[in-house]
């Protein structure tokens, strides 16, 4: 019933696993060992001879452990010149062929590395270490996001240079990312033309959230009643500071824009 | 299903505070959740007694303040009730907005005994 380590069972627990080679981390991450193991532990080691209450004011953020962590990373990519960037997306909207595109055509360009989050397989970091890039897969178990900790950790075994990229792959889920900062400099919100352009209002915290708009799969538009500018429309409702990149990460158009504006980011 | 590390998250700060008092259990916690949060209450109620069962938190009562949406324009500066993260502004129609309140997510108070 715990979404970051599945209630001790291994099969569900976080596991960290560097491409090529035979090095991974286990654990359980975040507060689970206090969910199940030990209930009691705290409990009262002296005899009280009278009940008394203590009220304590906390006025502490629930995420705060999260957030901390998050600053953590941030320091570490700002301290090394590293862009950090969190792709979050619906499954399905294309975000790995977009990464394995990006890879392959910045190569001499810039260092990428890669982080992929999903809840089981490491069948994305096997196609992002076809393209060279040296790629961490996190299956997340029963979770449904990344959080920092997992970021945190990833890092040691991906010992990324400085003056590179490095691109995370969330979770395909368009609502509990949202809420899990993971120390990124950008997060980019990836939607293909193959979903509704209401989805800005579906999901308005990812979108509002996001600092870059990535709209996927143009090629198929001629195939599709599909309004762009509607769904532009709507995703300037939830953020109007939005920035927009139109993309076929199949057919590499629009993707010069996206390769330009990162270039500009690490230059 | 965010509301699970929500209520895992929970627990560990409880279970600090009450480790820090030398024991005892939760007999009442008070969170504030902003409307705007992105939080279920009804799915953080669905899987809060099975997190919390056998611990400091298993027979504490809950208390939850829901803060509406507030926010400033931008551009003209009404402040304005929000019912979701996209409303624009009454007086001028523009979505430049800074969110004054709604994004709470908090533990205010807990008392142990």
């Amino acid at each position: 019933m715990c979404s970051t380590c599945g209630c001790g069972s291994n099969e569900n627990g976080v596991v960290i696993k560097k491409m090529g080679t035979e090095e991974h981390i286990h654990y359980h991450s975040d507060g689970t060992q206090t969910l199940h193991s030990h209930g009691h532990k705290h409990a009262h080691p002296h005899e009280h001879s009278h009940s008394h209450t203590h009220e304590i004011k906390l006025e502490q953020d629930i995420l705060g452990k999260n957030q901390l962590t998050a600053e953590y990373n941030r320091g570490f990519f700002e301290a090394l010149n590293i862009l950090c960037i969190n792709l979050v997306s619906s499954p399905g909207s294309g975000k790995t062929t977009f990464l394995e595109r990006s890879i392959t055509d910045l190569k001499g360009v810039a260092d990428i590395y890669v982080i992929e989050g999903d809840q089981q397989t490491s069948n994305d970091a096997e196609r992002i270490n076809k393209t060279g890039a040296p790629a961490i897969q996190i299956n997340t178990g029963r979770g449904c996001h990344l959080d920092s900790e997992m970021v945190s950790k990833s890092l040691r075994l991906l010992n990324p240079k400085p003056h590179s990229i490095l691109l995370i792959e969330n979770v395909g889920n368009l609502v509990c990312p949202a809420m899990f900062d993971l120390g990124e400099a950008l997060r980019a919100v990836i939607v293909s033309v193959t979903e509704g352009e209401d989805k800005p209002l579906k999901y308005p915290d990812m979108f509002h959230t996001s600092h870059v708009c990535i709209i996927n799969k143009t090629d198929l538009l001629p195939h599709l009643k599909f309004d762009l500018e509607k769904l532009r429309d709507n995703a300037l409702k939830v953020n109007p500071k939005l920035q927009f990149f139109e993309v076929s990460a199949e057919s590499g158009q629009g993707m010069g824009e996206w390769y330009q504006f990162l270039k500009s980011k690490i230059a | 299903m965010h509301e699970l590390s929500i209520a895992t998250s929970i627990l560990k700060s409880a279970e600090r505070e009450v480790e820090n008092c030398g024991g005892g259990a939760i007999k009442e916690i008070t969170l504030s959740i902003g409307k705007l949060a992105g939080v279920e209450i009804d799915s953080l109620k669905f899987i809060w007694s099975e997190c919390m069962r056998n611990t400091v938190l298993g027979n504490a009562q809950i208390v939850i303040f829901e803060p509406e949406g507030n926010a400033r324009c931008l551009d003209c500066g009404t402040v304005f009730g929000m019912k979701k993260i996209y409303d624009s502004c009454p007086g001028c129609g523009s979505y430049f907005k800074e969110i004054l309140s709604g994004k709470e997510l908090k533990i205010n108070k807990l008392i142990i005994e």
